[in-house]
C-alpha cells in the first residue's frame, strides 16, 4: 500500500487538486470548473463501466493460456513457421515496447533470426491480445482489425528491410547483464 | 461492447467450474492492473477533459478530424512518437476524442506510432539493439504508422 503511494504520488497528488478545485468551483459557481467535472463525469462513467470486465478477461487470460508450450518452439524453428511461433508468443503476451527487449535478447540467445527477432517485436507492438481485447472494447471491432491487419504485412516488411541492412553482423546485447558485472 | 460483457461473464463462470483456484488468481491480476493503473488514466481523462472544455468541438476537429489532412496525421505521429502512455489508457482516451470529433485514421496513426515508435524508449532500445538498428526501426515505423492512417482513411470511405 506504502508503494502504491509513492509509486503514483504525482498522479494522485494531481487527483487531488482536481477534487478540491472542482469543490471549490461548485461552491464559488464558477462556470468552468463545473463544466469541466460534467465533462469528466460523462467520460469517466462511460470508461470505468467497462474496465472491470476487460480487466477479468486479461486475468483469466493471464492465468489460463499456457504459454511455456510456445517458448518451447522459439528458437528452434526457423524461417517462416519460425516466425509464426514468435507472432503467437508475442501475442499472449502483455506490456509496453520495453518489455519486448529482454525477451527478444533471449530469443536471440536461442538462436532466434534477427527477422523473426523483428517480427516478434512487430506483433508484440501491434498484436497483444489483450490489448486488442481493449482496442475492441473502445474503439471497435471495425477500426481494430482494420489496424491490425494493416500493421501485420507492414512490420513483416521491416523486418525484412532491416535483415537486408543488418543482418549480416546482428548481434544484441543485455545491458540489464553489463550493470550486474 | 455487450458482447465483450457477455463473453466475459461466461468464459469466468467456465473458469468457475473448472478451477477455482486459478479464477482466483485471474481476478488478483485483473485487480492489480486495474488499481495500478487507475492512478495515471484519471490523471490523463482530467487532462483530457479540461482540454476539450477548454477547445470547441470544431477546434478539434480542425486540428484532429475528417479534414485536418496531412497536419493532422503529423500532430498525432509527434504525438504518438513522443509520448508513453500505456495501452489501457490510450484506448479510452482515443474513444474520448473521437467522440470529440477525431476522425479514425489519425486515431489510427496516433495508436499506431504510440505502440510502434519509441523516442523516450529509445536509449533503452540502443543498448539492446544498437544505435543504428534502433533508429531506422523507428523511422521505418514512424512510416508505416502514417501508412496504416492513410489505409484506414481509404477503406473506410469503401466500407
Amino acid at each position: 500500500m506504502k508503494d502504491y503511494f509513492t509509486n503514483n504520488r504525482n498522479d494522485l497528488i494531481f487527483i487531488l487538486v482536481f477534487i478540491i478545485f472542482v469543490l471549490i468551483s461548485y461552491i464559488t459557481k464558477f462556470d468552468f470548473g463545473v463544466r469541466v467535472f460534467g465533462n469528466f463525469k460523462v467520460s469517466f462513467l462511460e470508461m470505468i463501466s467497462y474496465m472491470p470486465f476487460i480487466f477479468i478477461l486479461i486475468g483469466l487470460f493471464e492465468a489460463w493460456v499456457p504459454r511455456e508450450i510456445i517458448e518451447r518452439h522459439t528458437g528452434k524453428e526457423s524461417g517462416v513457421i519460425g516466425a509464426v511461433w514468435v507472432i503467437l508468443l508475442a501475442m499472449l503476451q502483455m506490456g509496453p515496447l520495453y518489455f519486448a527487449f529482454p525477451v527478444a535478447y533471449l530469443l536471440w540467445k536461442k538462436g532466434t533470426s534477427m527477422i523473426n527477432i523483428y517480427i516478434y517485436l512487430g506483433a508484440f507492438t501491434t498484436m497483444k491480445i489483450p490489448m486488442l481485447s481493449f482496442e475492441i472494447g473502445y474503439l471497435g471491432l471495425k477500426f481494430s482489425l482494420l489496424r491490425t491487419i494493416l500493421a501485420l504485412p507492414l512490420f513483416i516488411i521491416i523486418s525484412i528491410i532491416i535483415d537486408r541492412i543488418f543482418g549480416r553482423d546482428f548481434k544484441m546485447n543485455n545491458p540489464l547483464n553489463e550493470k550486474r558485472k | 461492447m455487450k458482447l465483450l460483457l457477455i463473453i466475459t461473464l461466461i468464459l469466468l463462470l467456465f473458469s468457475l467450474i473448472f478451477d477455482r483456484k486459478k479464477t482466483f488468481s485471474a481476478l488478483k491480476i485483473a485487480w492489480n492492473l486495474f488499481i495500478n493503473i487507475l492512478p495515471s488514466f484519471l490523471t490523463i481523462l482530467i487532462l483530457v477533459t479540461i482540454l476539450l472544455t477548454l477547445l470547441p468541438k470544431e477546434v478539434l476537429a480542425g486540428i484532429l478530424g475528417e479534414k485536418s489532412g496531412v497536419f493532422g496525421f503529423v500532430v498525432a505521429a509527434v504525438l504518438g512518437s513522443i509520448s508513453l502512455i500505456p495501452g489501457f489508457v490510450a484506448y479510452p482516451l482515443s474513444s474520448v476524442l473521437l467522440k470529440n470529433g477525431a476522425s479514425y485514421p489519425v486515431i489510427g496513426v496516433f495508436i499506431t506510432t504510440l505502440m510502434m515508435v519509441g523516442i523516450v524508449t529509445l536509449p533503452l532500445e540502443k543498448k539492446f539493439f544498437g544505435l543504428k538498428t534502433a533508429l531506422i526501426r523507428n523511422v521505418l515505423s514512424f512510416i508505416a504508422a502514417i501508412l496504416i492512417g492513410l489505409a484506414i482513411a481509404f477503406i473506410w470511405r469503401i466500407l
